[in-house]
């Protein structure tokens, strides 16, 4: 196990470095430029060409990505072209939010999905398996963007009850129940995809695990319902269900994005859309690498997950 | 007629399954009785109901299928309509089961001693401690080599032989009075077959279970058996103790079965001699006998009426749902001119 981590780890250092140089040519191929920021109405040419070799992007692009290469393994992901301000305290001061609501989104989602789709799968092809597999049809097919504003035109502007936006009121609160005001409608939006999806697998997991064999096996044993489900179909129906996991973490991401511009979450997503309209390119690659690692780490943990929870995975 | 109490009594079973073309009858009119200690070998191709009848009997069946009349009496119990509460005291209690696949029948994600402990935890209310060491004991009897380190193996370091003997391991652990061995061997190399079955005659024996064992090989039967019953198409068609089935059979159908094995003496080279035509579908039952499409003495009688199972004279509980043993139903007259 620990030899094959130490692989797996090394493995990740090319795999970084192309994702994140794909990013590097895909955010250089998009028009304009950063130095677009500094014109004035009274700007000249000549301007320009200064700000751009004052922001060194008057050099070649694999030079630059070179250079920003070089920095990335002295911990300094550069200064943003918008506020001078270095990436690296932009990123760790909008981490935290960022964090707070994917993880409550994540484990709300599973605290919903996983009893859920037992349930469905129990009761296969009955009126309750079909309400469940339809709302989580109706879960996965609605857009963040529609989802997040018929719930603040619902609960915030009609109802009155829940704050439309933002982490804390401003001014004042910010205790704990303040927070959880807030935190409430982002996670409903960003759950509510993830929970469908999740939905879904563990159902079809369940279906499967309670058609195999040893179920039959564990029935002729006069095990009851309740062991039968929670103990001999359950860890078996997870094996394939934490294989997903590592993938729905690519998709919650994206669905942070939106849904922190949304609520003006202050957390990466809404950095992203700030940063991607001023064309804030070292920001950008700050973000894009956090994502590759997040997305690494998620599919190693799953690996690693794998392992504990099928005893015929065994790494070497 | 032997008047030893029966242990279980199947009477008249009819088990239907709901499917997208109909509800089809998979075992129909099955009746047969077991007493204590006794060995019944359920007997037939595919799709003839032996698997059906046991899982009837266990209560096991899919959720699409259900019986739908007859009863089955397991020491004055029936099973048919006990509620399933009592009904799963009864399960791997005082009925086991073993299945035809114990590369599939083990939970792949529990370790053997976590199975097999289950049962005992459950029945006999033992300890975990008590259990292990009772599991550990079991293995020891099965012939499973270092069972106190194999008790912590999960099923996929054992071999087919192996986790086979880890179910029968289980099927033995609260000393049930009845096991149902589906095909037990039928996944298993022919060398450990022979293993295993000497292991199951001898388990028996030595605790004087009662046992139905379903086969289509004709040589387990001679192996296992002290009573058969041949099934075809969802029906018992002939029934007796093993000795007079081998030595006269009756129903057309079983003596068909009989040729269809190859013999010791048969000379190599030569065919063996099958069954014209095939089983047929659940959904176009023919009327009269099931068997008469296929039957070499086929009369106008056997197209158009059902036969009931007749009783031969003379015979000790010798069965046969035949119109030709129509008449020797009845003492005094003889039926082997029928068949010569």
């Amino acid at each position: 196990m620990g030899s094959y981590l130490i692989r797996r780890l090394l493995i990740g250092i090319p795999v970084l470095i192309g994702v994140t140089l794909i990013n590097f040519l895909i955010i250089n191929l998009a028009p304009g430029s950063p130095a677009d920021l500094y014109l004035t109405p009274t700007s000249t040419s000549a301007d320009v060409v200064r700000v751009e070799a004052e922001l060194g992007l008057d050099q070649p692009i694999f030079v630059q990505y070179f250079h920003w290469l070089v920095r990335l393994f002295h911990g300094d992901l550069g200064v943003s072209f918008q506020n001078r301000a270095p990436v690296t305290e932009l990123l760790a001061e909008r981490l935290g939010p960022t964090l707070l609501l994917m993880g409550t989104s994540l484990v709300v989602a599973y605290l919903i999905a996983v009893p859920i789709g037992i349930l469905a799968a129990r009761k296969k092809n009955s009126p309750t398996d079909y309400t469940v597999v339809g709302a989580a049809f109706l879960g996965i097919s609605v857009p963040h963007f529609f989802l997040g504003l018929v719930l603040i035109y619902v609960f915030a502007l009609e109802l009155g009850w829940l704050p439309t936006g933002n982490m804390i009121t401003l001014g004042r609160g910010g205790g704990f129940a303040d927070r959880v005001n807030h935190l409430i409608l982002p996670v409903a939006v960003l759950a509510t995809a993830t929970a469908a999806n999740m939905t879904r697998y563990v159902r079809s997991s369940m279906i499967d695990a309670f058609g195999q064999d040893y179920i039959r096996t564990a029935k002729a044993k006069g095990l009851g319902l309740s062991t039968i489900t929670n103990k001999h179909a359950l860890r078996n129906a997870l094996i394939p269900v934490v294989t997903v996991i590592g993938i729905d973490l690519s998709a919650l991401i994206g669905g942070a994005i939106v849904t922190e511009q949304i609520f003006q979450w202050p957390g990466i997503g809404l950095l992203t859309i700030q940063s991607i309209g001023a064309r804030d390119y070292s920001v950008l690659m700050g973000i894009n690498l956090i994502a590759a690692v997040a997305v690494f780490g998620a599919n190693l943990l799953t690996d690693i997950a794998y392992a504990v929870v099928d005893p015929r995975v065994a790494y070497a | 007629m032997t008047t030893t109490p029966a242990l279980l009594q199947v009477g008249n079973l009819k088990t239907e399954f709901r499917t997208d073309q109909g509800t089809v009858t998979a075992v129909d009119e099955v009746s047969f009785r077991l007493a204590a200690g006794e060995t019944l070998c359920l007997v037939g191709e595919s799709g003839s109901g032996k698997s059906v009848t046991a899982l009837s009997i266990m209560g096991l069946l899919a959720d699409n299928g259900r019986v739908a009349h007859g009863s089955i009496l397991f020491e004055d119990q029936d099973l048919v309509t006990l509620p399933e509460r009592q009904l799963r005291g009864i399960r791997g209690n005082s009925i086991a089961m073993i299945f035809q696949e114990p590369m599939t029948s083990l939970n792949p994600v529990l370790t053997i001693g976590d199975q097999l402990s289950e049962t005992v935890i459950l029945h006999l209310g033992l300890s975990r401690a008590q259990a292990r060491e009772r599991v550990i004991e079991l293995l020891a009897k099965v012939g499973i080599p270092r069972p106190e380190e194999i008790v912590d193996d999960y099923p996929h370091r054992l071999s087919g032989g192996m986790r086979q003997r880890a179910m029968i391991a289980m099927a033995l652990s609260c000393a049930p009075k009845l096991i149902i061995a589906d095909e037990p061997t039928t996944a298993l190399d022919v060398t450990i077959q022979a293993q295993i079955l000497k292991l199951i005659r001898d388990l028996s024996a030595e605790t004087g279970t009662a046992m139905i064992l379903i086969t289509h090989d004709l040589g387990v039967v001679a192996e296992m058996a002290d009573r058969v019953a041949v099934m075809y198409a969802g029906q018992v068609v002939e029934e007796a103790d093993v000795f007079t089935l081998f030595d006269e059979p009756k129903h057309p159908y079983t003596i068909a079965l009989m040729r269809s094995v190859p013999h010791i003496s048969t000379p190599a080279g030569d065919r063996l001699a099958s069954i014209s035509g095939s089983v047929p579908s659940l959904l176009q039952m023919p009327t009269g006998c099931r068997f008469h499409e296929r039957c070499p003495h086929a009369m106008d009688r056997c197209r158009d009426d059902r036969p009931e199972l007749l009783q031969l004279s003379g015979q000790n509980r010798h069965t046969v749902r035949c119109w030709l043993y129509d008449d020797a139903a009845q003492p005094g007259t003889t039926d082997a001119k029928v068949l010569a």
